[in-house]
Formats: C-alpha cells, structure tokens, sequence
C-alpha cells in the first residue's frame, strides 16, 4: 500500500503549520491538567467521582490506548500539557523562536541516560503502585504535579524535551508502539535535507525552535523518537516535512537492536497480564497485596511482577530464541526478535482496557457534571448510575483483538525473523502460549 | 514582545490562573460535612452550630462507604449519605439544645461511633425540665449482675397466661410493669395457686398487657436498625459484627481517646433467660439510655425519645415471651 501525503491538502497543512490550532489545544489541555492535579488535591477522596481518577484514568487512558496510539501513534504527545509551561520557559516565550544564547543552562543529557531505560523504570514504579494510584485522587493528584514539576525542573538544566524523551513514564511505550501507527512524519527528499544549510529543523531560526524531541527529522526512519510536534514543518526552509498516512506497523519491518527497546516490550506484554489478573481477575489475595503498598504481601507482588517481566517472560523467550542456530549474537537475535512483541503488547493493552474502560466509562458523565464532588449538577448529569457498558460484547471483542494480536504478531515475527536469517517459529508459539494466557486472564 | 506573543502570553495566564482559581474558589465556599467510618475520623466537623427556628442548611457526603445521617430525638427521616456524592438536607429545630446526630447505616464495626453534635441556640417558649429516668429515682445499680434464679421450661405464653390470671389490678399497673423484673412477678404470684409454668405465663401476659402491637413494631423497627447490627436480627446476641467485636477485642477500643481501659465484651443475648427474666424494663431502660459504660454498648439517651426507648424494652422481651399479636 502506498503511503497517502496528508500534508499535501492545503487545509491540513495549514492547520499543522500555524501555531494557533495547536495553542488552543494546548491551553485547554494546560487547563484541563492543572484542574486534574487540583480536583485529586481537594476534591473527594471517592475516585470514582473525582475528576482527576475518573478523566486521567478512565477517559484519558481510553483515548490514548485505544485510539490515540494505535491511530495517530505519537498524537498525544503533540498534544500533551506536560512538557509546556518548562518548555516555554526555556524558550522564554510561547510563540515566539528562542534567543540565540540560552536562558538556562541547556546541557546535554549525559550519554548514559540518553535510552529509554529511565522510562522503563518511570513506568515500572508508577506499575508496582497503580493500585493506589488508580484509585486514590491524593496520589493522582501528587504525581500529576511531580510530573509536570519534573518537567519544568529538566527544562531548566537539559536542552530540549529531556522528560518527553527520556523520563515519562508513559512516553516509553507510546514511542514504542507509535511504530505501529499509520501515521508518520517524513521528510520528502532526502538531498534536499543533505545539501540544507544550517539544519533550521534541528537547530532552529527565525521561522521557530528546532526539535524539541532531539531527533534530526532528515534521518528520520522510525515514529519512536518523533513526538509529532510539527515545529520542523514550520522551521524548514525546503517544505520538505510530510505528515503521511501508511500502512500498520510499516516501521516494524525494519527490527531495532536496541536492549532498552526490547525490554519495554516485555515490560509493556507483562504489565499488561499483570494489570489483567489484578484488575479484572477474581483473586481478593492478590487484589489486596497490590493495594497494601508497603506490606509484606505488596514486596512479595512486586517482586513477583519484577520477576515475571525480566525473569520470566524474556527468560522463556530467550530459551526459544537460543536454537535458531546464527552467526548474529544472541543479544541481537532478541532485540530484533522481540519486534513480535510489540503489535502483541499494543493489543494486550487494548484488550484489558477495553474492558477497564467500558467497566467504568459510564462514571466520566457523573464527574463531568460534578468534578471535585461538591454537590453540583453543570450539565445535569451528576446523577449518572454507574452502568457497566457494552456488556455483551465485551467478551468476543476482547476476543476478537487477541487473534488480532496473534496474527500480527506472527507475521512480524516472520519479517523480523527474515531479517535476521533465522525461524520466526519460536517467537510465534511463544505469542500463542502468551496470548492463550492473556485470554484466560480476561475471560 | 510582539502582540501574537503577547496575547498568547495573556490566554496561557488567563487559564491557568482560571484553572487553579476557579476550584478553589468554589470548594472554600462549598462547606461539607464529610462522614467517614469512625476510625478513619468519623464526621467532620463533628460539632455544628445552628438557631432557634432559622433553617440549617447540611451538604454531607461520604468519602468512603456509604453512610446515614438523622439526628436523635428528632421527628425525621434518616438521608443516606453516599460517596463521593452530595446529599443536601435543611433542618429546623424548634427547642435549643444539644442535639446528636448520628449514622444510621451499618458502616463497619465502629459505626455507632460515627456521632456528632448540633449545639442550637436561642430561647425557647416554653423550656421542659429535663425527666430523671427511673433507673435514677429507682436507685438501681444497673451494672449489677441481675440474674434471674429460675427459669421458665418453655417459653412462657400470654395466650394460656390470659386465661390463668386473676383480676389482679396492682400486678398490671404499668408502675409495677416498668419497675419489676419478669422473675419479681413470677415470685410474686406465688401466693396464688397456680403451677410454675401457669405463673410464667401469667408473667407473659402482664408483660403484653403493658405494650401494644404499635409499640412492639416501633420497637421492632428501631431494633433492627440500630440493635441488630451487634445483638443480632433475632436478639441471640450474634449480629454481624458480633464476631468482629470479639475479634478485635480490646485493640478495638483503644483505638479511641481515653478509652484504654475498655474491654470489649460480647453483644447481650436476648435469648438467654436467666439474664433478661432478672431484668427490670426500668433496669433495660437505663441501660439503653447510659450505654454500657466500658462494654462498647452506646448510650442512647440522646438519639432515643423516652417513648421509643419504652418501645425498645417490651420488644426486646419478646425474645423471652410469646405473645398473641
């Protein structure tokens, strides 16, 4: 399938180029995120009626994991509230292009830290306490704050989105399965870009910032590091950016070899069946020893998902993997292998949140009307009843997605295997034996 | 500063000062009471201040489970108070006074804890003196054993006691009723000729004599919703937080100020002869309305009218009688 140019029509380009439809996405979004951090403050400790539960784990999770990201892969962090108020203070400005000497101290993040492994424990320990987090508005309320603080800290010391990119916790994984999106960012011609002077997309102009993801958009092959902001369109002096719709998981054919990516694809296939038993299964003892953070059951739990997502799920892999007999390394052999993992892992996701979301979707009408749980009605619905939706339907969807999700995973694993010369068979049991287990889980 | 920078500046402002604004402007001017089981605080604020006959306008809500609220010895319907939401209730008082206001859903094994206070001001017409319950003017001791010797083989009828009993007026005066244990009529009908078993039932039937069927569901209701919970649904002292209560022990007490020397004992069963056919309904009355002091049974004094409490005493009897209706 050939990939279809959006930003070729005039109003879509437009709208991409000018910085308004975007501002006004932003200060609404701003808006809306710093009432979330001050709803879960002040509002009822009943998170089920508290806006900041109800619309960041209930409706926003929904909107990322079911459409933003299989869709538009990176769309939410061109639309994201966190990064502004720190990046508009290290510019100096909301609209207008830096000063050519930096206001901060605009260091670089030191190699070390320059992966994701930062986002894989952000996530990691935001996972071992989502219990609490999920259901308790303080909490959620507390580590919006930190984040967006976290935020406006790095973007004083580091240049650039340094939390975007290398410590949100949720950024990891969006980046991850963004590969999948049919959506990208391209450049239109590769000379163009080589012969550019002065790099305006990268190190900025007169015409705007130069990217704040830290990526060059001239090399550009993968959506993972691409936060979709669209400033390189505005900056470059060629028009050589295209915003391009494309097949599925057109970025999967191409295997990374990196460890830290590889292992947030077992984190996200492992937290997901983890999420799945606790959230969704029938066992009060697990349910409970999640829940107690602290408690001796809670470190038993926590080792246990620790153990189930860097022992077990990647040791198993690993001993499928060990005979395809190859002149690659192992090392290698399971970063690009572990590629399957990614379609599956997306629709895990989609298939536990499915039914989380549809559990709990009819709460987001009652805390619309009264967010902070004070008595009031702002649209008459306050008095919502809680109705678990779409009940019967929600079985064979699941169902549906994770046959989905095995396929997909299985001719990715054949590419993924084809580039690395060896049999993909391994990898395509090992999701079947996987994806068998998230099925029993969810139904 | 160009003017696109400029009123980009001013929206940005504008938004987050609404956003931080706006909440907490109308959270501080949305007073709420908040209940919460007692361990975890109770009702907050606990004490509430309110007029003679100026409406009292309450916005409760529960920040965990759901909770009741009505306020003793008030003609009213319990609300209930539930979750995350607003239950918006307006109360008049016509008499100043203390008032106490209390959960009246079984919230969790403190929940007769949950208690708080209006205090009214303003003068009233015609002020009441205060009654002394006749426990006091009695001069029982009320947390004396009261044990009944003997005890009827099977459970005495006021039907067959209706047919035995002789026109005696003294023993169905209700001041004779009110101060004489179950035991203390039995021995006092032994002048007469009848048998042991025919002396209990004529004590059954004075005991029915002394109530009426409106009494006894008034006494029944109250009784399943504030008695059960720990006395069990049919008295024998096995509610469901029975278990629980002996279970926590005296940890459970503690858990209060002040009350470090509490021992938690288990609910009375009202089934048990020996214990309530030695009891008194001036003696029950004043247990109810005290409490037991350090047994973790509340005092009831100020949620009960003196009515209701009578009402509670006879049906707590027909645990241990049959009556006919």
């Amino acid at each position: 399938m050939a990939k279809i140019v959006l930003t070729r029509n005039p109003f879509i380009k437009n709208a991409l180029k000018s910085r308004y439809p975007q501002l006004a996405v932003f200060i609404v979004m701003l808006v809306g995120y710093i009432f979330a951090i001050l709803a879960g403050l002040i509002g009822t400790p009943v998170g089920s009626h508290n806006f900041s539960i109800v619309f960041v784990w209930i409706a926003w999770w929904a909107i990322l994991i079911l459409v933003a990201v299989p869709f538009f892969g990176r769309g939410w962090c061109a639309v994201c509230p966190i990064p502004l108020p720190g990046e508009w203070l290290q510019r100096g400005a909301i609209l207008a292009p830096p000063d050519k000497k930096p206001k901060w101290l605009n260091l670089r993040v030191p190699k070390m830290f320059r992966n994701i492994w930062l986002q894989n424990i952000s996530f990691l320990l935001l996972a071992l306490f989502s219990s609490v987090l999920l259901t308790t508005p303080n909490i959620t309320g507390i580590v919006l704050a930190a984040m967006l603080f976290a935020a406006i800290g790095l973007s004083t010391v580091f240049e650039r989105r340094a939390f975007c990119r290398y410590l949100c916790p949720v950024g990891g994984f969006i980046g991850l399965y963004s590969q999948t999106a049919p959506i990208e960012l391209r450049i239109k011609d590769k000379q163009v870009c080589v012969t550019c002077e002065g790099k305006p997309c990268y190190n900025g102009s007169s015409a705007g910032y130069g990217c704040p993801w830290d990526v060059f958009p001239g090399g550009l092959t993968k959506n993972t590091y691409c936060g979709l902001c669209m400033e390189c369109i505005r900056t470059c002096p060629h028009d050589n950016i295209a915003v391009n719709l494309r097949p599925f998981s057109a970025d999967l054919a191409k295997p990374s070899t990196r460890m830290d990516e590889a292992f947030k694809a077992f984190i996200m296939l492992g937290s997901a069946m983890i999420y799945a038993g606790v959230l969704l299964g029938p066992w009060g003892t697990l349910k409970d020893a999640a829940y107690n953070v602290g408690s001796s059951a809670w470190f038993v739990y926590a080792i246990i998902f620790l153990a189930i997502i860097f022992v077990i799920l990647p040791g198993f892999f690993t001993l499928g993997i060990l005979n395809t007999k190859n002149v690659l390394p192992l090392k290698q052999r399971f970063a690009s292998l572990s590629t399957a993992l990614i379609p599956l892992g997306l629709m895990f996701w989609v298939a536990f949140s499915l039914s989380f979301v549809l559990t709990n979707a009819s709460y987001i009408l009652a805390a619309l009307s009264d967010p902070l749980g004070l008595g009031w009605n702002l649209f008459g619905t306050a008095t919502t009843a809680w109705q678990p939706m779409l009940t019967t339907v929600l079985a064979p969807a699941q169902t549906l997605v994770l046959v989905g999700a095995l396929i997909w995973s299985a001719r990715t694993a054949q590419k993924a295997a084809n580039e690395v010369k060896v049999s993909s068979i391994p990898v395509i049991v090992y999701s079947l034996i996987v994806t068998s287990i998230m099925l029993w889980l969810l139904l | 500063m160009n003017r696109s920078e400029f009123l980009s500046r001013i929206f940005v402002i504008t938004g987050i000062i609404l956003a931080i604004g706006a909440p907490l402007v109308f959270w501080t001017r949305t007073p709420l009471i908040h209940a919460r089981m007692a361990e975890n605080g109770g009702w907050n604020p606990d004490i509430i201040q309110a007029e003679v006959g100026q409406p009292l306008d309450l916005k409760l809500t529960s920040d965990d489970v759901v909770h009741g609220f009505a306020v003793g010895q008030m003609d009213m319907q319990s609300v209930d108070v539930l979750p995350g939401k607003v239950t918006d209730l307006t109360l008049i008082f016509d008499k100043p006074g203390i008032y106490t206001f209390f959960c009246t859903r079984w919230c969790g094994l403190n929940h007769w804890r949950m208690r708080g206070t209006i205090e009214v001001s303003g003068s009233s017409a015609d002020p009441e003196p205060a009654s002394i319950p006749m426990y006091v003017t009695l001069d029982l001791d009320i947390d004396a054993p009261h044990e009944s010797p003997v005890v009827p083989q099977q459970i005495p009828s006021a039907i067959r006691g209706q047919e035995l009993i002789t026109n005696s007026p003294i023993l169905q005066s209700p001041d004779y009723y009110r101060s004489h244990s179950p035991y203390q009529a039995f021995t006092d009908l032994s002048h007469t000729t009848l048998a042991e078993p025919q002396r209990w039932d004529v004590v059954a039937y004075i005991w029915q004599s002394n109530t009426t069927p409106e009494s006894l569901a008034n006494g029944q209701q109250l009784y399943a919703q504030n008695c059960a919970a720990c006395h069990g649904e049919n008295g024998a002292g096995d509610g469901v937080f029975a278990d629980d209560l002996a279970a926590s022990g005296e940890a459970s007490m503690q858990t209060m100020t002040g009350a470090d020397n509490m021992m938690m004992q288990s609910p009375v069963d009202f089934t048990n002869p020996t214990r309530m056919l030695g009891a008194s309904p001036a003696l029950l009355q004043g247990k109810i309305l005290r409490g037991g002091m350090g047994t973790g049974m509340p005092m009831w004094g100020s949620i009960f009218t003196e009515e209701q409490i009578w009402d509670l005493v006879a049906y707590i009897y027909s645990f241990q009688f049959k009556y006919h209706y």
